[in-house]
C-alpha cells in the first residue's frame, strides 16, 4: 500500500492562525473578571460607605475616579459593581442558552408537529417587544437581580432556539449523521455525541454578544430603578444616580460608562474571534 | 444460499406530481466474498435501491418499499429498525462518494474508528484506541497512532476514505455497501482504494456491493455486474462475460463511451438523449427511446429479463438479432 504523507504533528489549530481579536478580547475580558474576584483586595475604600465631608470630589489623589454626591469613592464602586455586572452577563446568559438550546434541538431533531408547537411559541414571544416585554415580567415579578435573571430565561430562549434549530434541521440530513446511522448508533448517540457539538457552536459565539447586551439591560433596568437597588454598586446604577449632577459633576456617571463600553468591546472582539475561527474551519 | 438475496425490490415516492416508481422490481444476489457493482448513470436507481434495503431513505419520501432482501435467513424489509439498526455497523457496513463529509469534523479520526467497537462490542476505551490505531494501520494510513489524534479536516481526501472504511469493517461486517466510494477521488488514490478494498475481502471474506457509475472500476475489481437503466435491471452477469458479451445495447453503449476507449481524432462514442425522468417513463423498454434498435415491439409492454448465457441475464427482446451488432 502506497503511503501518503500526513502533515507532521497533527495538533487542533496547526493550520489556523488564532485571530487577534481572541487574545485581545480574552485580555480585556480577564482583566475584568480578575478585578471583580479581587474586589475586596483592590478596592480602596468600601464601595457603599458614604463619607459627607468628601462629595462631589472630582478625580484626585486618594480618589482616583472622584466621589459621588453621598461623598462614595466612584473607584471602589466601580471595581465592585464589575462582580454585578459580571454575574448578570453570565446568569443572563446561562439559563436562556440551556433552554434555547435545548428546545432547539427538539425541535429541529423530532420536526412535525412537535417541531410546530415549539416554534408557534417562539413566535408567540418574539412578537413582543424584546425591551418592553422583559421590563413588563421585571415589573410584575418585582424589582431585583431574580427577576432580571427569570425575565431573561423567559424571553431570552429564543435566539438560541432558532440558531441551534436551524443547525439541527441541517445537520440530522448531513453525511456524517448519515453515516454514523450506518454504523447502527442510537439516535440518542448520534444527537449528543455527533449533532450537539456541531449545533452548539453558534450559539456559542451568539452567546458572548449577548452577554453584552445582558449586561446592557441590565444597566438599563437598574437605570430605570428596575434592576440593583441602591446601595449596591453597579455600573447602570452608579450612570442613573450621576445623571443628576452631570453638568457639575462628571465623573460619577463617566467611568461607569467607559467600564461598560470597555467589557462589552472584549466580549465583541471574542464573539468576532470565535465566529472567524468557526469560519475558517468550514 | 447467497448471503444477500435481494428479490424483486420496488421502492416509491411520493413526490407532488404523484407516486414515482425509482426502483422497480430489481433483484440481485450476492454472496460472500463477492464484490458485486451495481452500475448505471446518476438517477438510475442503484443508490436508492440499497438506501432503501438499509432503512436509510427517509420516512416520508418513501411511499412503498417492497419486495423481499433476505440477509443471512432475515427479510431486511420487514425488520423494524431497532433490529436494523443492530445490523448496522456490526454485520452491514457501508461507505459513501464523498468521505469528507461523511466524517464528523469535530470528533478525532481515532474516536470515529474506536466508536463503533465501544458501541457494539463493549471495549473499553483504551481496547478501542488500540483496536483503531490498527485498523488505521490495516487501511494503510501511516503513522496510525498519530494520524489517531487527527481531525478530519487534516486529512486528504484519500486519507479520509481510508479512515471510513477503517470505521465501516472495524466490527468485521459481512456486507459492505460501497457507495461510489471513488468517485470524488483523483485517479492515483481511486485505484488505492479499490486495491484496498479487494485486500479486505480476500482477508475478511467480506461481501462488497459496489455502487459506480465507472465501468473502469468495475472492471479492475467486480465478480459480478448488475446493470440498472432508470429503476430496472437491464442486463446482469459476471464480470468477464459481461465486458466481453455485452447482450443489451445500454450495456454495450456504455462500454463503448469509456474514456479509455477514446481515440485521437475522432470524437468519443456517446448515448445520445438522456436518463427518462421518473415522472414520465415511456412504455415498454425503457431504454427504447435512446436505442439506435428500437422497434415497435419495444415500446409497449412488459420487457422480461431473461436468460441469454450461463447467469447471464438481460431485458432486450432483439437480443438474439443484435449479437454481433454494435450499440
Amino acid at each position: 500500500m502506497t503511503a501518503i504523507e500526513l502533515p507532521a504533528a497533527p495538533s487542533r489549530w496547526r493550520n489556523i492562525s488564532l485571530p487577534w481579536t481572541v487574545p485581545a478580547g480574552a485580555a480585556i475580558v480577564l482583566f475584568w473578571i480578575a478585578l471583580a474576584l479581587l474586589a475586596p483586595l483592590v478596592a480602596p475604600f468600601d464601595p457603599i460607605a458614604q463619607d459627607l465631608s468628601v462629595t462631589l470630589h472630582p478625580p484626585e489623589a486618594g480618589h482616583w475616579l472622584g466621589t459621588d454626591n453621598f461623598g462614595r469613592d466612584v473607584l471602589s464602586r466601580l471595581i465592585w459593581g464589575t462582580r454585578i455586572d459580571l454575574l448578570m452577563g453570565f446568569f443572563g446568559v446561562l439559563f436562556p442558552f440551556i433552554i434555547g438550546v435545548t428546545i432547539g434541538a427538539v425541535s429541529g431533531y423530532a420536526g412535525g408537529i412537535v417541531d410546530a408547537v415549539l416554534m408557534r411559541l417562539l413566535d408567540v414571544t418574539i412578537s413582543f417587544p424584546f425591551f418592553v416585554l422583559i421590563i413588563a415580567i421585571v415589573a410584575t415579578l418585582g424589582p431585583g437581580l431574580s427577576s432580571f435573571y427569570i425575565a431573561l430565561a423567559l424571553v431570552g430562549w429564543v435566539s438560541y432556539a432558532r440558531l441551534v434549530r436551524s443547525q439541527f434541521l441541517v445537520l440530522k440530513q448531513s453525511d456524517f449523521v448519515l453515516a454514523a446511522r450506518c454504523l447502527g448508533f442510537s439516535r440518542v448517540r448520534i444527537v449528543f455525541k455527533h449533532i450537539l457539538p456541531n449545533a452548539i457552536m453558534p450559539a456559542v459565539v451568539f452567546s458572548m454578544s449577548d452577554a453584552v447586551l445582558d449586561i446592557l439591560l441590565g444597566s438599563s433596568l437598574s437605570f430605570l430603578g428596575l434592576g440593583i437597588q441602591p446601595p449596591t454598586a453597579e455600573w447602570g446604577l452608579m450612570i442613573a444616580d450621576g445623571k443628576s449632577f452631570i453638568a457639575t459633576a462628571w465623573w460619577i456617571s463617566f467611568f461607569p460608562g467607559i467600564a461598560i463600553i470597555i467589557l462589552a468591546v472584549g466580549f465583541s472582539l471574542l464573539a468576532d474571534g470565535f465566529a472567524e475561527l468557526l469560519g475558517a474551519k468550514d | 444460499m447467497a448471503l444477500l438475496d435481494v428479490q424483486d425490490l420496488t421502492v416509491e415516492f411520493g413526490t407532488r406530481a404523484g407516486t414515482v416508481r425509482a426502483v422497480d422490481r430489481v433483484s440481485f444476489a450476492v454472496d460472500k466474498g463477492e464484490i458485486m457493482g451495481l452500475v448505471g448513470e446518476s438517477g438510475s436507481g442503484k443508490t436508492v435501491s440499497c438506501r432503501a434495503m438499509l432503512h436509510l431513505l427517509p420516512a416520508w419520501q418513501v411511499r412503498r418499499a417492497s419486495g423481499r432482501a433476505m440477509f443471512d435467513g432475515q427479510d431486511l424489509l420487514t425488520m423494524d429498525d431497532a433490529g436494523l439498526r443492530d445490523l448496522h455497523g456490526r454485520r452491514i457496513g457501508m461507505i459513501f462518494q464523498n468521505p469528507a463529509s461523511h466524517l464528523d469534523p469535530l470528533m478525532t479520526i481515532g474516536r470515529q474508528v474506536a466508536e463503533p467497537l465501544i458501541y457494539h462490542q463493549g471495549l473499553g476505551a483504551k481496547e478501542a484506541r488500540a483496536e483503531a490505531i490498527e485498523l488505521l494501520r490495516q487501511v494503510g494510513i501511516p503513522d496510525p497512532k498519530r494520524a489517531a489524534d487527527a481531525y478530519p479536516h487534516q486529512f486528504s481526501g484519500g486519507m479520509k476514505q481510508r479512515a471510513v472504511i477503517a470505521g465501516a469493517v472495524a466490527c468485521r461486517p459481512d456486507l459492505l455497501v460501497a457507495d461510489e466510494p471513488t468517485t470524488a477521488l483523483d485517479v492515483t488514490v481511486q485505484a488505492q482504494i479499490l486495491r484496498l478494498l479487494l485486500d479486505l475481502r480476500d482477508r475478511t471474506g467480506l461481501a462488497i456491493i459496489l455502487i459506480t457509475h465507472d465501468l473502469g472500476v468495475v472492471a479492475s475489481t467486480c465478480d459480478a455486474v448488475t446493470v440498472m437503466y432508470a429503476g430496472r435491471i437491464m442486463e446482469r452477469a459476471p464480470k468477464q462475460e459481461l465486458i466481453r458479451a455485452p447482450r443489451h445495447p445500454y450495456t454495450k453503449g456504455i462500454i463503448r463511451s469509456q474514456p479509455s476507449r477514446a481515440e485521437p481524432g475522432r470524437p468519443l462514442d456517446s448515448i445520445e438523449g438522456q436518463l427518462p425522468a421518473l415522472t414520465s417513463l415511456p412504455e415498454g423498454c425503457r431504454f427504447n427511446p435512446r436505442c439506435a434498435h428500437a422497434i415497435a415491439p419495444c415500446r409497449s409492454g412488459e420487457i422480461p429479463l431473461e436468460p441469454v448465457g450461463a447467469d447471464h441475464d438481460a431485458a432486450c427482446i432483439r437480443w438474439r438479432e443484435l449479437q454481433g451488432a454494435a450499440a
